[in-house]
């Protein structure tokens, strides 16, 4: 086993394509070998070669080589490209809850995004919701302060819905424009966990108001496997996501489950989370990423 | 979902019954879904197929038993393989001659090695033990906080230089700072690094020169997928590691990492993680984890018993 490529496994998939001479049934075996090697999953996979085999059909394509580019083509077609910019034009304060399973990096992004915003001018307020994890408090107060963003925050253990409430109220008494709040990391099968999460929604849409708009962000780290999707299932059920982040994109990793939850959930992959640092964060981009994991 | 791939094999091998042989047409279907319910599983692409081809050669010219069914006799087949490719010889703790005993944690960004550190101190320390934490993650934000909240709450004590930039000098003095205080093991936490960072390995592989430790313990996420096998041989290639911890078995995702990086490795998974609290450790049972991994528990206890 020792032979994996470290070139990534998408890097392959070019050899795999100009290395024959004919389009035959081992190509598509291949093919759909490479594609599970890199998270995509067996369903996806399946969609993905058969769509394949049918534009390839259609466009009666004879060369092994042209295939490679059809690829792309289909494969971006499973992402989604609508919305893909966070929708923060409201006039007054707008929210962004972040969520997602335990230590993916909803933090870190927190603070990636927060010093993003306040680059571009704006006033920003950090509400440090995740009152369970040892230090996550002081964890975020450092982002925080990297970001030039003012946190609001309680003690551990206190109640994380009275610190979305406390952050909402301070960041309208200070006329800030974006609100970003942090949640403490909840694997999605814990029902207690999850309705704590559904209160929190709930003190939100109270505050700005039923049918206002909010962005709520998961986050996924682009080294799982097919927990992905469920995650993305039940945490959409529970929060109504308006899109996705996925971290940890530079390792070796490509984050290939996230062609099987944007097909599931039909809804945007917004940033990637490209390294530790305060601006190792990319306004995700379809083509960019498909080209990056073709490489 | 659970029972699934049990049903399956029922419906794969109605038509054969007591006495009959299973051979390789009629193990040919069956063999596909131990193949779809392992890379469902996130157990990688190339550790599937090496497995698969083992238990072909397990099962092929098998006489089915009388009273118990030929997919029963599969599972069986398949469950007892996986048990024995996921179970080490030696899953125990190595323990110094003389104490201390040096235990050195490392793993990815967010796998669980702090939370892990406390979880494996309390242990100790309800055997009897008295160990001591060393947190030498000199880069995220607040992780020496970390280490010293969950070292208090389980009355601990842990060793940090608060804004110190070398974590190989932290682990050194930690380590001078534990024996002073007759501590008989010593954790020490590290950073989170991507295994192609090639300075943050080289720390880690400073760290080891000079803390010589006893155990080197790869702190894994069982929600990993495909590239676990990546991680666990460069980690392994670096450090020559000597067990695994599997975290955040709580949930539901089937794990199937841990039989990649077992079987890329070799080294045994020691110890597991289950909650978020720092009693939720537990010892690593093969055979729990192979049912997981297949996605069926009950089936498997049905054969046991027949
Ligand atoms: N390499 C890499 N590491 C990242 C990235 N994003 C976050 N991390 C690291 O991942 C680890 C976990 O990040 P956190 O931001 O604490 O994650 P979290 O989701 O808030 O974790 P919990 O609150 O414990 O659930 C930290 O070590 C981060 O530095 C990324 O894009 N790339
Ligand atoms: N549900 C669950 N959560 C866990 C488990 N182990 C750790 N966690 C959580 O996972 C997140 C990350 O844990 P940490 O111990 O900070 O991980 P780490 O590897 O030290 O992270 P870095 O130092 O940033 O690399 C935290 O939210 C922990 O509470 C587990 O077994 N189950
Ligand atoms: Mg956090
Ligand atoms: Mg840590």
């Amino acid at each position: 086993f020792r032979s994996v490529s470290k070139d990534g496994l998408f890097g392959k998939i070019k050899t795999l394509f100009s290395g024959r001479s004919i389009i035959d049934e081992e190509m598509y075996e291949e093919l759909e070998d490479l594609l599970i090697q890199s998270d995509i999953g067996m369903d996806m996979t399946l969609k993905i070669v058969k769509k394949l085999e049918e534009k390839v059909k259609e466009l009666k394509i004879k060369e092994p080589e042209k295939v490679y580019d059809i690829l792309k083509e289909v494969m971006k077609e499973f992402l989604i490209r609508e919305d893909t910019e966070l929708k923060l034009d409201r006039k007054g304060l707008n929210v962004i809850l972040v969520v997602g399973v335990n230590g993916v990096g909803k933090t870190t992004t927190i603070g990636k995004l927060a010093s993003k915003f306040v680059k571009e001018g704006k006033k920003v307020v950090i509400g440090a919701g995740d009152t369970f994890r040892a230090a996550a408090i002081e964890q975020l107060e450092e982002w925080a302060k990297r970001a030039n963003a003012e946190i609001i925050k309680h003690s551990q253990g206190a109640d994380p819905g009275a610190v979305v409430f406390d952050t909402l109220k301070a960041a309208e008494n200070r006329e800030a424009d974006i609100a970003i709040i942090d949640t403490a990391g909840r694997l999605h099968n814990k029902n207690n966990l999850m309705v704590e999460l559904e209160k929190i929604n709930k003190i939100i849409k109270k505050h700005l108001g039923e049918g206002v708009f909010y962005e709520s962000l998961l986050v996924i780290d682009g080294t799982t496997g097919q927990n992905g999707l469920t995650q993305a299932k039940v945490f959409n059920e529970v929060t109504d996501l308006t899109g996705f982040v996925v971290t940890k994109l530079d390792g070796t990793a490509k984050g290939g489950i996230i062609f099987s939850v944007s097909e599931e959930i039909k809804k945007p992959i917004k940033f990637i989370g490209v390294g530790e640092g305060i601006e190792d964060l990319r306004k995700f981009n379809v083509d960019e990423y498909i080209n990056a994991i073709f490489e | 979902m659970l029972d699934n791939l049990g049903n399956r094999f029922q419906e794969i091998f109605k038509k054969v019954r007591g006495n009959g042989v299973l051979n390789e047409s009629n193990i040919k279907d069956a063999l596909k879904e131990v193949r779809l319910a392992l890379l469902e599983a996130d157990v990688n692409y190339k550790v599937v197929k090496e497995f698969v081809g083992k238990v072909k050669e397990k099962a092929v010219g098998e006489t089915v038993l009388k009273g118990i069914n030929p997919a029963q006799q599969f599972i069986k087949i398949v469950h007892d393989e996986l048990v024995e490719l996921l179970g080490g010889t030696n899953a125990r703790l190595t323990k110094a001659n003389k104490p201390p005993t040096i235990i050195m944690l490392a793993g990815l960004q967010g796998a669980g090695k702090t939370t892990f550190a406390a979880k494996l101190a309390k242990f100790l320390k309800k055997k009897g033990e008295k160990p001591y934490l060393v947190g030498a993650d000199i880069y995220r934000p607040a992780a020496m906080k970390q280490l010293q909240v969950l070292g208090e709450s389980i009355g601990v004590g842990v060793f940090t230089i608060e804004g110190s930039q070398d974590a190989v000098k932290i682990c050194e003095e930690g380590i001078t700072k534990s024996k002073e205080e007759h501590a008989t093991y010593i954790i020490l936490d590290t950073a989170g690094r991507l295994h192609i960072d090639e300075n943050l390995m080289d720390e880690l592989k400073e760290i080891k020169k000079m803390a010589r430790p006893q155990e080197i313990l790869l702190v894994v996420d069982a929600m990993t997928g495909q590239d676990a096998v990546n991680v666990a041989s460069k980690f392994n290639e670096t450090l020559n590691i000597d067990g695994v911890v599997v975290t955040k078995l709580d949930g539901d995702a089937r794990g199937g990492a841990a039989l990649s990086i077992k079987a890329v490795s070799g080294k045994p998974i020691k110890f597991i993680g289950v909650g978020e609290k720092l009693e939720d450790i537990e010892l690593f049972h093969p055979d729990r984890l192979a049912s997981r991994i297949l996605g069926m528990g009950d089936v498997v206890s049905l054969v046991e018993k027949a």
